[in-house]
């Protein structure tokens, strides 16, 4: 009896406490969507701490019509999706030869990208703006590559760790069948590593997404930016307009929030790829 | 195996893509750092080489690049302690209550998805005190009868201690998962046979817990030293560094660059990287000693 | 077998060309072939609806098409411009954002069109037209430290002045007269603690999180007190910025401080939310550019307001930090070149100007135009004979100490350091960047 009555009280305790980081967590976010559907001088007076009596969607259309703010979206969409794209066509083959095939100095470049992953390089961002900016590849295509170096080294390693632990079976049995490499790569080897696929694409949508230094550095046209951006560039313009900004702020997390409830094993598995490997 | 000339150049054709990219916008790019450094570039204008000027100027010149060092350790503790224990305990907490497991990993896991910028603007709308001595914040304090506690988050005071608080906040989520990780890999009938024994809690929680998750809990260290280290887009929104009170390193870095002084800003990310790497070793080291240490379970 | 290694090898090459493909994906930024049009590109986001007009009347007189594109914002233009020159893409016309410096390295570079013959035809009728202070903005004088020769690179289209500015309602809420607002500095520290005390708001307000609104306003403040040439000499390393007068002048920050008339969180602010907070009355004063009557008035139209000078703290005669607000350049490698010249004379025509005034509230660029002025600017008038600005300083300070500088103000009025202490390291690294 005095057990349960032990449990119980620590069971309490600790709900309490891991509830209240959790509303800690939500309750910005709820007053940010709150704040997002009331007017001016509603906020003004209350502050939104007042939840919002209707959805006054006012503040959307100013900010997705108005300023343009769907060009930034569907930038951004655009970008995450070429960069994700490429870099698991690119990635996945790497891996596949890292892991199957074999040539000579193989070890050396594989190492080549370990490393890549390791070193610190928090001035990283300098040479190659420089270098884009002597190649007059800003903007789109020079954020493009960029991004997709960034998120390249890691997807291999986590494809290639992939490849080795399958059978290779399957693999043999199509080369009988008389596929190719580049056959089997796709039609045998891809389909077996769906699952790290996935994590390699969260995790790299996540990361283009999200950037912020490449893009605040490269684009040079403001209807060719990204969200984050836009975002920054919008809220120094708008500095006072607070529901405006929550409005924008709103739209620019409302997907990655969706996609991660609806994903959270590979979000989580995604973002924690990164500490795994060391 | 085979491996005829044809056969090798299809197989390195596999990886070419990937090296091509890599060399032009990672490796080239490494060693022009070391270059540029020792360059004075205004990206208009010939280079011109200067030798050790860059550095002289970032180590002994800069009056403001140490402070920014200072900022950027400042909120390295706080994200290393607070940050770290937090999530530490909230992973030690959920491990244990079973019901609301999901619910609480969704919740914290939350901020770490979502981007600095967004995380940086809302923090700034919260706790700004436009109007004066006022702000949302401060208001909702008052509505709970705690308006004692209102003040000029983001005023001189404050400031720097606010900015490293809203990093923890954003990060706690992410060591909390990989501790959360790291505690669901010790087997449950460890505990048991230890309880058996007649060891307590705390007794459990500092022969088995403890030593097990000690790999898991020198990743963490040193992935946040390093995380910590270079980030900076969240308190680029947050406060812009509020006058050198909350610049960081590649703040300073970046702002260089947008100047156009190329090269200073490569000596600096060559003095930061540097300072990074023998942070780094020497936590592997430590870390490797503690290992030596612990590593052994007590039976 | 054979087939299938003919196809590896098939296979492979696409791979390769593939990557290629990316690379080269480059050249599809680049710009299209020329049009028989001039292109502006500029970052003016207030004037881009007046500019349109002017286009549509340009284009009725002489058929002349004339595109005017806007870059948002400022920052994204300035890049935008060094990413053209350097690609050699730069339209007939733009505008360079920065110091004289950068202006020094375009012209350098070959982009920018010596203006000399244009301006100085049929008795220098169009040099003549400008204020001169706003036309030495783009003047490069015989010998400068820039390495340029001689020449005028640009055509201002309008001249920007920093000055104080006062809530009269405000003003009279405290029982001062509305019409006469501080003279000297102990005035204004006097007005704005009374303003503060009866009406709860800030004594002052202003976008200090900007370092070159600090620098504008210790200048001034700088000339005032030691007068233009020993402000010209401690640029040129001959007077020390640990000498006597400049403490003073930094301890005026101090004062400031100290008076407690400074809006909270006075030294992280953006111009943006000074101005904001200004227009909302939260504020008494404001120091700002003749820019913030079009940005007032979109903030708050009812707002009663008028401009003054700096409150004075020394003997000197005042010095305003003003000069061309905004100047195009002709680029030099432009076939079309002579017609985009014709263009910028039409837009320095009186009748041009007498528009930009009435559609933006700018000050014009040039003299002819003093009646059409808008009441709130009237004030301005005198000003404009007594222009300063670091473009027509024979030599400019370097952009490290100027950083030097605005940090070492942010941090006296932040509290955290003394004038001396900030004076004593501005001095240093000027010694240290000179002695290279």
């Amino acid at each position: 009896m005095y057990y349960q009555a032990k449990k119980v009280i620590i069971l309490i305790f600790l709900h309490t406490f891991l509830l209240s980081v959790a509303l800690s967590c939500i309750l910005p976010f709820v007053w940010m969507v709150n704040v997002s559907f009331k007017g001016q001088a509603e906020f003004d007076s209350d502050y939104g701490l007042k939840v919002a009596t209707q959805l006054n969607w006012k503040n959307y259309k100013t900010v997705l019509v108005e300023e343009k703010f769907w060009r930034y979206f569907f930038n951004s969409i655009f970008y995450t999706s070429i960069t994700v794209f490429l870099i698991v066509l690119i990635s996945s083959l790497a891996a596949y030869s890292f892991s199957r095939l074999h040539f000579p100095g193989k070890n050396v470049i594989f190492f080549m990208f370990l490393t890549a992953m390791m070193i610190p390089l928090p001035a990283g961002f300098v040479p190659v703006y420089v270098l884009l900016n002597k190649l007059h590849l800003v903007n789109r295509t020079g954020y493009v590559l960029a991004m997709t170096n960034m998120g390249l080294s890691l997807s291999i390693y986590l494809l290639k760790t992939f490849f080795d632990q399958l059978p290779r079976d399957l693999e043999d049995a199509a080369r009988i069948d008389g596929c190719n490499k580049l056959q089997i790569w796709w039609n045998v080897g891809l389909p077996l590593v769906a699952p790290a696929i996935a994590v390699v694409t969260i995790f790299n949508a996540l990361n283009v997404w999200n950037e912020f230094v490449f893009a605040s550095l490269l684009f040079t046209e403001s209807n060719l930016m990204p969200l984050q951006v836009g975002l920054m560039e919008f809220s120094s313009k708008m500095v006072t307009q607070h529901t405006l900004i929550m409005a924008a702020l709103t739209i620019t997390a409302l997907p990655i929030v969706l996609l991660y409830l609806k994903m959270q094993k590979q979000f989580v598995k995604g973002l924690t790829a990164g500490a795994i490997v060391g | 195996m085979r491996s005829s000339f044809s056969d090798q150049f299809t197989n390195f054709s596999f990886v070419f893509p990937a090296l091509l990219i890599f060399s032009i916008f990672f490796i080239y790019p490494f060693f022009y750092t070391f270059i540029l450094s020792f360059q004075s570039y205004d990206l208009i204008s010939q280079p011109k080489f200067v030798g050790l000027a860059n550095f002289r100027e970032v180590i002994v010149g800069d009056k403001d690049w140490w402070p920014s060092v200072y900022n950027g350790a400042f909120i390295t503790f706080w994200a290393l302690t607070f940050q770290n224990i937090l999530a530490f305990m909230l992973a030690l907490g959920v491990d244990k209550v079973i019901r609301g497991n999901k619910f609480y990993r969704v919740v914290f896991f939350i901020l770490p998805v979502l981007s600095e910028i967004i995380i940086g603007l809302l923090m700034k709308q919260l706790l700004s005190s436009e109007p004066v001595g006022r702000g949302v914040l401060n208001q909702w304090l008052h509505q709970l009868n705690l308006g004692g506690m209102a003040c000029n988050w983001l005023g001189v005071e404050r400031v720097r201690l606010v900015t490293a608080l809203v990093h923890c906040w954003k990060g706690f989520g992410w060591a909390f998962v990989i501790f959360l990780a790291g505690l669901q890999t010790i087997p449950e009938q460890l505990y048991e046979a230890a309880r058996i024994d007649g060891a307590g809690l705390w007794q459990c929680f500092r022969k088995i817990t403890l030593p097990l998750l000690m790999p898991v809990i020198a990743l963490i260290l040193v992935l946040t030293i390093l995380g910590t280290m270079q980030a900076f887009a969240m308190i680029l929104a947050l406060t812009g560094g509020a006058g050198g009170l909350t610049e960081v390193p590649v703040m300073r870095v970046y702002n260089h660059l947008r100047g156009n002084f190329a090269g200073l800003a490569c000596a600096e990310g060559v003095v930061l990287g540097i300072i990074l790497v023998a942070v780094s070793f020497t936590m592997f080291f430590i870390s490797k000693k503690i290992k030596e240490k612990y590593g052994v379970l007590p039976s | 077998m054979v087939k299938s290694k003919i196809f590896n090898f098939t296979l492979s090459f696409c791979i390769l060309h593939f990557a290629f493909c990316i690379l080269s994906l480059g050249g599809c930024t680049s710009k299209k072939p020329q049009e028989k049009k001039i292109t502006i590109w500029h970052w003016m986001s207030d004037r881009k609806d007046a500019f349109e007009v002017l286009a549509g009347k340009y284009k009725e007189q002489t058929g002349m098409d004339v595109e005017f594109k806007l870059f948002f914002p400022p920052d994204i233009y300035s890049q935008k411009v060094i990413a053209a020159a350097r690609a050699g893409n730069l339209p007939e016309i733009f505008g360079i954002l920065g110091e004289k410096k950068t202006v020094g390295s375009f012209v350098n570079a070959g982009h920018t069109l010596n203006l000399n013959t244009y301006m100085q035809e049929n008795n220098s009728r169009w040099m003549k037209a400008f204020y001169p202070q706003t036309l030495e903005v783009v003047i490069f004088r015989e010998g400068n430290s820039y390495g340029v020769s001689q020449g005028i690179y640009g055509v201002p289209i309008d001249t920007t002045v920093m000055q104080f500015v006062y809530n009269r309602s405000l003003f009279e809420k405290a029982g001062f007269p509305p019409d006469s607002p501080p003279v000297t500095f102990d005035e204004f520290l006097h007005y704005a603690k009374v303003i503060k005390e009866k009406s709860g708001v800030d004594g002052f307000v202003c976008g200090w999180g900007e370092g070159w609104l600090l620098n504008c306003l210790a200048s001034e403040w700088a000339i005032n007190l030691m007068g233009e040439d020993k402000f010209l000499n401690t640029i040129e390393g001959k007077v020390p910025y640990t000498d006597k007068q400049w403490i003073e002048v930094f301890s005026l920050f101090l004062k400031l401080k100290d008076a407690g008339i400074l809006a909270s969180n006075i030294a992280t602010m953006t111009n943006k939310e000074a101005e904001d907070a200004f227009s909302k009355e939260k504020a008494a004063f404001s120091f700002n550019g003749s820019w913030a009557v079009n940005v007032y008035k979109q903030l708050a139209p009812q707002l009663d307001y008028a401009f003054f000078s700096l409150p004075q703290a020394g003997k000197y005669p005042l010095k305003v930090w003003g000069g061309a607000g905004s100047s195009f350049m002709v680029n030099a490698k432009s076939q079309k070149a002579d017609g985009a010249v014709k263009f910028l004379k039409w837009l320095t025509l009186r009748e041009q100007q007498k528009f930009l005034i009435k559609e933006t509230n700018n000050l014009p660029a040039i003299k002819d135009c003093q009646e059409d002025f808008p009441p709130i600017l009237k004030n301005l008038v005198n000003s404009l004979n007594v222009l300063t600005h670091p473009n027509v300083w024979p030599q400019n300070e370097d952009s490290r100490v100027i950083e030097v500088i605005n940090r070492g103000l942010q941090k006296i009025v932040m509290g955290l350091k003394s004038p001396h202490e900030v004076a004593s390291e501005i001095q240093e690294v000027k010694e240290r960047i000179s002695s290279r």
